[in-house]
C-alpha cells in the first residue's frame, strides 16, 4: 500500500508560538499524479511546503517520502532524494544568466562542485543537456541574457527548467501561475503537463481553472486543517469547501482567488 | 577581448619596471600585500556575500607565526611563510566553523567576536612581545640561494606572490565551485532547494579567503621586518573592508585599486597632515558609501558598459 504514495504525512503539525499553522494533516500524494493543495490565504499552504521539503521542522508528526521516513532530514538531503520544490516569489539565481541558472543544477552530476582549482570551461559538457531543458520551455535562445532581465512569466519558466534538471521524482510548485497574465498561465500549465508525465506534481495553486483543469487530486485546507480531499468533482461539491471559499454553501467554486 | 586586456598590461608593464621607477619598494611592497589582503576579502565579500568584520585576525595570525617562526626558531622564510599561510587557513577554518551557522549581520558579528578574542591571545602570549610585538624579523634567502635582503629581490617575491593569488581567485570564481558560490550569494534557499549543503561551500570560501589574507600578512611581516598588536586589530579588519569597497566589490582590479589608494593616502598625508589621515580617510569612505556604491571600478565598469 505505502508504495501508491510517494509522500505521506502522519498528524503533520506545526506550531508557531501557540498558533497551529498546520495543524493534525494526513496528506498522501499518489505516485504520478497532480496534486493540488488549495486552500483561502492564511490556510497553511505554504507552511505545509515548507514542511515537507524541511525548510521547516514540524512541531509533531510524521514524513513519510517513498516509504522511508525524513521527519529529521535536512533540506538539501531530501532534495538530493528526489523531492525539489519552487517558491512562491519567483526562485532563480537572477545575476546568473539563464543558461547558468540550470546548469547550476546540473553540476552535482560531475562531482566537481568542491573543485576551486578547475577551469570554468569544465562545466561546458552540461551545456548540450541545459540547452535541452531550455528548449523544452522555450527559452533556449535566451540563454545569455542575465536571469534577472526575463520577463515574470518566463521567470517562472525558467524556474521549471531548473528543477526539471534535477529529474526529481516529487515536484513541488508553489503558486507557479501566481501574478501571470492568461497566456502565461497557459504556457505554464502545458509545461507542468508535460513535465509531471514521468513523476509527481504536488502544487499550491490558486487559480481554479488551472487545478480544475489538470490536478487529479485535490487537498482543501482551511485554518491548518484538511477539510476536504478527492477529485476536482467531489471537492466542489463539498459543502465545506463552499463555505471556506464563499461564505455560503450556494456557490459552485470557481475563480476562488479573490 | 582585446581591450579587456589593456589594463592588464599597463598595470603588468608598471609592476615589473617599479624598482627602475625610482619608487620606493618598501612602499610598493607594502602596498602589494595589502591589495593582495583586499583581494581575499573581495573572494569571501564580492563572491561569497559574506561579510566580515574580523579578517585581521587571519592576516595577523600569519604575520606572528612566519615572524616567530623566523626569529626564535630560525626557520627560513620560505618554510616561515607556508607555516604562517597554514595558520590563517587554520584560524580560518575555527572561525569559518562557527560564523558560517549565521547569516548578515549576525556572521559579522561572530567574525568580530572571534577577531577580539584572538587579539587578546596575541596580546596576552609570551611568544608575541606584547605591546612591543616581534622586531628585527629576518628576511632570509629563498631556498638558501637568493638573499631576500635586498629591496628589489624581495619585491619581485611579493610581486610574483601577488600575480599567484591573483591568478588564483580569479580561477577560483569561475571554478565549478565558484559557480555553486555564486548561486548561493544569489539565493541561498534555492540553493538548498537544489541540494547544495550550503553551509559547506561557504565555510571552504572562508577558509581559502583566510588562508590568501595569511599569505599578505606572512609576506607584509618579512617585508617590514616586524609585527605588532596593530596587524591583528579592529582597526586593520576595518581598513581592509574600506579598501575593498573603495574599489568595487566582486571586481577583480577593485580591491588592488582601493588598497593602492588608501596606502597611498595613508603613506603620503601622514607625513603632512599626521593623526588627521584616518578623518581623511573616513570622509573617503563616506563618499564612497554615499556616491559611488559599486566602488572606482564598478562604477568605471558601468560606465564602459554598453547600454542595452
Amino acid at each position: 500500500m505505502a508504495e501508491h504514495f510517494i509522500i505521506e504525512t502522519h498528524g503533520l503539525t506545526k506550531e508557531f508560538n501557540g498558533f497551529l499553522a498546520v495543524n493534525d494533516v494526513n496528506l498522501r500524494v499518489r505516485r504520478g499524479q497532480i496534486h493540488a493543495l488549495i486552500g483561502p490565504n492564511g490556510a497553511g499552504k505554504t507552511t505545509c511546503f515548507n514542511l515537507l521539503t524541511k525548510f521547516l521542522i514540524p512541531t509533531r508528526g510524521r514524513i513519510l517520502f517513498k516509504g522511508e521516513d525524513i521527519t529529521f532530514a535536512r533540506a538539501a538531503e531530501v532534495a538530493r532524494r528526489g523531492m525539489v520544490r519552487s517558491f512562491q516569489m519567483s526562485a532563480v539565481f537572477p545575476h546568473l544568466t539563464v543558461l547558468e541558472n540550470v546548469r547550476v543544477a546540473l553540476q552535482p552530476t560531475l562531482g566537481t562542485s568542491f573543485h576551486f582549482w578547475r577551469r570554468g570551461s569544465s562545466l561546458a559538457v552540461l551545456d548540450p543537456r541545459a540547452m535541452q531543458l531550455l528548449d523544452a520551455v522555450g527559452l533556449g535562445r535566451f540563454a545569455g541574457t542575465v536571469a534577472v532581465e526575463l520577463p515574470y512569466g518566463r521567470k517562472r519558466a525558467l524556474e521549471i527548467a531548473t528543477t526539471l534538471a534535477m529529474e526529481p521524482e516529487l515536484m513541488l510548485l508553489d503558486e507557479p501561475t501566481q501574478g501571470m497574465g492568461h497566456e502565461d498561465v497557459d504556457t505554464v500549465t502545458a509545461l507542468i503537463k508535460r513535465a509531471a508525465a514521468d513523476r509527481t506534481v504536488l502544487m499550491v495553486e490558486h487559480n481554479m481553472n488551472l487545478v480544475a483543469t489538470i490536478a487529479d487530486t485535490i487537498t482543501v485546507l482551511q485554518h491548518g486543517r484538511i477539510i476536504a480531499d478527492g477529485s476536482y468533482a467531489e471537492v466542489s461539491h463539498n459543502p465545506l469547501v463552499k463555505q471556506a471559499y464563499m461564505g455560503s454553501t450556494d456557490s459552485v467554486l470557481r475563480g476562488a482567488h479573490g | 577581448m582585446r581591450s579587456a586586456a589593456v589594463p592588464y598590461v599597463i598595470a603588468g608593464v608598471f609592476a615589473l619596471c617599479v624598482p627602475l621607477l625610482g619608487i620606493y619598494p618598501v612602499f610598493m611592497m607594502e602596498l602589494l600585500c595589502f591589495a593582495m589582503f583586499a583581494c581575499a576579502y573581495n573572494l569571501l565579500l564580492g563572491f561569497g556575500g559574506m561579510l566580515s568584520f574580523g579578517h585581521a585576525a587571519f592576516f595577523g595570525s600569519a604575520a606572528y607565526a612566519t615572524a616567530w617562526l623566523a626569529t626564535a626558531r630560525g626557520w627560513g622564510s620560505v618554510p616561515a611563510i607556508a607555516a604562517g599561510v597554514a595558520v590563517s587557513a587554520l584560524v580560518g577554518l575555527m572561525v569559518g566553523i562557527l560564523a558560517i551557522r549565521r547569516r548578515g549581520i549576525y556572521f559579522a558579528m561572530i567574525t568580530l567576536a572571534m577577531a577580539q578574542l584572538i587579539y587578546f591571545v596575541y596580546l596576552e602570549a609570551p611568544f608575541t612581545g606584547g605591546e612591543n610585538g616581534l622586531q628585527a624579523v629576518p628576511r632570509g634567502s629563498l631556498f638558501g640561494v637568493l638573499p631576500l635582503k635586498s629591496d628589489v629581490v624581495m619585491y619581485y617575491l611579493v610581486l610574483a606572490a601577488f600575480l599567484l593569488q591573483f591568478v588564483f581567485i580569479q580561477r577560483v570564481v569561475h571554478s565549478p565551485f565558484g559557480q555553486v558560490l555564486k548561486a548561493i550569494r544569489e539565493n541561498e534557499s534555492r540553493a538548498v532547494s537544489l541540494g547544495y549543503e550550503v553551509n559547506r561551500y561557504r565555510l571552504l570560501a572562508f577558509v581559502l579567503s583566510a588562508t590568501i589574507a595569511g599569505l599578505a600578512g606572512s609576506l607584509k611581516a618579512l617585508v617590514l621586518g616586524f609585527v605588532t598588536l596593530s596587524d591583528v586589530q579592529q582597526a586593520t579588519s576595518g581598513e581592509v573592508i574600506l579598501m575593498t569597497l573603495l574599489g568595487g566589490t566582486g571586481t577583480f582590479f577593485g580591491p588592488v585599486i582601493g588598497a593602492a589608494v588608501v596606502v597611498t593616502l595613508q603613506q603620503y598625508l601622514s607625513d603632512i597632515v599626521g593623526g588627521w589621515v584616518t578623518v581623511i580617510i573616513g570622509a573617503v569612505f563616506i563618499a564612497c558609501v554615499l556616491a559611488f556604491r559599486r566602488g572606482i571600478i564598478g562604477e568605471l565598469a558601468a560606465l564602459l558598459r554598453p547600454r542595452p
